[in-house]
């Protein structure tokens, strides 16, 4: 017979009751899960939280953004950068869908945020009221979870949850949707933290006998190859994923949104995999016979055509989301689980090995990408400044500590390719939804979150004028970001195709671009151009001592392609080098 | 095989809070799959919904749509089910002329055969239920057809399976851990 369990959440009490308004509560709520800043933007339907922040202003630096997409991206950034939940404020109505396109890239990349909106008064909800939207139906399908509080009684547990649930397992985007009068409401407040939810595991049970397994495949491998994502970082997995490797002697290679999580001088670390990847691990994806896929979700980007992707592999899968597990590459193995601790099991059932044989293919093929490539990338010996150069000089200023903030593009796919990363969570970039606009804002949270660390921003010329308002955001807060313009005039990537898929028909994608630098100045930002290659070192020089916001525009070369590439739906041992 | 199309119950366990249909529907509307059916009820615990939805998919789609089903935070469990495995039932309502009831004695036999119930009869129409398989309510509705239907609907299927799905165990984990 079934008997009735009663739903409750596993809760940890925090505070005793008190009676205040929901507003009021709202702003308690952040305090009690630690948030110390949060990114907005003020409106009708939000003002009484509003007031309440202006009375906890000591406690909680509230960042006023000059768009309400600036507040996601800015909070995402906060969030990549700390592995912390990143939090956005927005009135009802244009301020709540503005926000949708944050939401979506921070669900598709698994990014903890929470998002409050302000709606109009419940008496009112349905009746086309201004600024009225249904933005929890909006953004439910880009949303891990979402609520509407119509009474200030719920606002507690509803946000513990919110958090509870941004954070846990599989990281993603949480809306609360708020009410007038749930916020002008008076209720006795009490926080209790949200330890668990009956009806969600954010965390698989890990099942010994598939790591097991997963071993025994591992070290009967002659040709084994890694292929890790951001489960590696998400999971704060960097020393296990580390000790694996480093026994099992296996040339590991990252996805963009795992890049960083190890140093990118590791001797096994054989670069970046998926359509501007690099050569050796793209095209012996398709040699190796044992593929191990760790915290990543093979995206089409990274596999091109599947038919032809790895099939001679045995593939092992390690994943939190068991939705991932064979949506589109079928495991002989899958691990579930968190990869902390799948992958400190499994690091005692390894051989240690070296496979020095299959190593040197590695390099072989990296010698031939650095000669077609990478040189030329890097140190070019023609006129017309490279992107390439720009990063490498980026690197050297910086020593690789720097985190790299990348918006959309070709310049994006440079600096995955070319950053060299010293630490963990130092590559923030819009991998899953390809976010023009994302970097400028992101940036500006990144570097809130990290005061210590140097944060530049690089981005094209076409994505830093979808998001160009949040320099206000930068002069208003002061914040020292330092942000790298490169310029060819042109949506690269995109002409990058017209070239090579529609026979040079450049339909609007060049570019007729304002003085940068002057706009900058307008903000009261230092700012430079580059033209020339004998100022690229002293500019990036001048801007990383810089004591402030800089920004620093390099015109370069307009028609240049990124390459490697692997054309959609080709094979990824179809990479091609020019 | 896996990539051939076939008829799949879904059942689904949840909370029971606002806007999950939404949630639900979306993951079905996203690969632009079209739901036969879609029923949400109260379930044999208290405070725990059950949704039973019909589509024809792959197997493979269903297994992947299902993951991303049970991935949502509010689904307590998702299965699906082929028709062997379930015990399943849908009804449907006719209104038709009370006229026809007296005068069509043909009428009268094919209510009487069919099983179907009488819910209501006045001086103008009568409404007639019948519960059963989606086969025989399409039967019904061929018969009755050609003396006029004034008005005919369907429910969604309704379905039981026949393995056990320990949700109440799966709430009492989770309740005593």
């Amino acid at each position: 017979m079934e008997s009735q369990v009663i739903q409750k959440n596993h809760q940890e009490i925090v505070s005793k009751p008190e009676r205040i308004s929901g507003s009021e509560a709202v702003v308690r709520c952040l305090l009690a899960e630690g948030v110390d800043v949060l990114y907005g933007y003020p409106g009708g339907a939000i003002m009484p939280v509003y007031d309440e922040l202006y009375k906890y202003q000591k406690q909680i630096h509230h960042v006023l953004v000059r768009h309400e997409q600036g507040a996601t991206h800015a909070a995402q950034g906060y969030a990549r950068i700390s592995g912390k939940v990143g939090v956005a404020i927005v009135t009802s109505g244009p301020g709540a869908t503005n926000l949708i396109t944050g939401i979506a890239d921070a669900q598709i990349d698994s990014t903890p945020l929470v998002c409050i909106t302000g709606q109009v008064g419940s008496h009112l909800l349905g009746s086309d009221a201004f600024q009225e939207t249904d933005i929890v139906g909006i953004s439910t399908p880009v949303t891990k979870w979402n609520h509407q509080i119509t009474k200030a009684s719920e606002i507690p547990e509803v946000m513990a949850k919110a958090f509870y649930i941004a954070k846990s397992g599989r990281p993603g985007p949480v809306l609360i949707d708020i009410t007038k009068d749930a916020q002008f409401e008076e209720f006795d407040f009490e926080y209790k933290k949200c330890l668990g939810i009956r009806s969600y595991t954010p965390t698989p049970k890990s099942d010994n006998s598939s790591i097991e397994k997963a071993a025994k495949i591992i070290n009967k491998a002659q040709k084994p190859l890694i292929v890790w994502g951001q489960g590696v970082i998400l999971g704060q997995a960097e020393e296990e994923f580390t000790a694996v490797i480093e026994k099992a002697g296996i040339p590991s290679a990252w996805t963009i949104l795992g890049a960083s999580a190890i140093p990118s001088s590791h001797p096994l670390n054989v670069g970046m995999v998926g359509m501007h990847g690099n050569y050796a691990p793209n095209k012996l994806t398709n040699e190796c016979d044992v593929l191990i896929a760790i915290g990543m979700r093979f995206d089409d980007r990274v596999t091109g055509n599947l038919a032809t992707y790895a099939k001679q592999a045995k593939i092992i899968h390690f994943e939190i989301d068991p939705a991932e597990v064979n949506k589109n590459v079928k495991a002989d193995v899958a691990v579930l689980g968190d990869a902390k601790e799948t992958l400190s099991k499994l690091l005692v059932l390894l051989n240690s090995n070296s496979h020095p044989k299959w190593h040197q293919q590695f390099k072989d093929l990296y010698q031939i990408e650095y000669d077609a490539i990478i040189k030329n990338d890097l140190y070019p010996t023609k006129d017309g400044l490279t992107m390439g150069e720009v990063l490498k000089e980026i690197n050297v200023q910086s020593k690789g500590n720097a985190a790299i903030v990348s918006d959309v593009g070709q310049h994006q796919m440079i600096a995955c390719r070319y950053a060299n990363f010293n630490k963990s969570k130092s590559n923030i970039t819009s991998g899953g939804l390809g976010t023009m606009g994302f970097a400028l804002p992101a940036a500006i949270g990144a570097k809130m979150a990290a005061p210590n660390r140097e944060v530049v921003a690089v981005i094209g010329d076409g994505g830093y004028q979808m998001t160009i308002q949040e320099l206000g955001t930068i002069f208003q807060t002061q914040v020292p970001v330092k942000i790298v313009v490169l310029n060819n005039n042109f949506l690269g990537m995109v002409r990058q195709w017209q070239q090579l898929f529609f026979d040079k028909r450049y339909a609007s994608t060049e570019m007729t671009n304002p003085n940068f630098v002057q706009i900058a100045e307008g903000y009261s930002i230092k700012a430079k151009q580059v033209n020339k290659r004998e100022d690229l070192a002293s500019s990036v020089r001048e801007m990383m001592a810089h004591d402030g916001p800089y920004f620093l525009e390099v015109c370069v070369e307009k028609e240049a392609n990124v390459f490697p590439m692997i054309p959609t739906g080709a094979s990824v041992s179809e990479i091609r080098l020019s | 095989m896996d990539t051939e199309q076939k008829l799949f119950t879904v059942s689904i366990y949840t909370e029971n809070n606002v806007g999950l249909l939404n949630r639900i529907s979306a993951i079905f509307q996203r690969r632009k799959i079209n739901i036969e059916s879609i029923n949400s009820s109260v379930s044999e615990i208290d405070h725990v919904s059950r949704w039973t939805i019909v589509v024809t998919i792959s197997e493979e789609q269903m297994r992947k749509i299902i993951g991303q089903i049970e991935k949502q935070v509010e689904v307590i469990k998702a299965y699906y089910h082929t028709d062997e495995e379930t015990i399943y039932q849908e009804s449907c309502l006719f209104k038709i002329k009370s006229d026809l009831l007296f005068e069509e004695r043909t009428i009268q036999n094919i209510i009487k055969e069919s099983n179907a119930r009488i819910v209501t009869v006045n001086r103008e129409f009568f409404v007639l239920e019948k519960s059963g398989r989606k086969s025989e309510v399409e039967l019904l509705y061929r018969e009755l057809k050609p003396f006029g239907i004034m008005q005919f609907v369907r429910s969604g299927r309704i379905a039981v399976t026949k393995d056990e799905m320990k949700i109440t165990q799966l709430l009492e984990a989770f309740a005593s851990a």
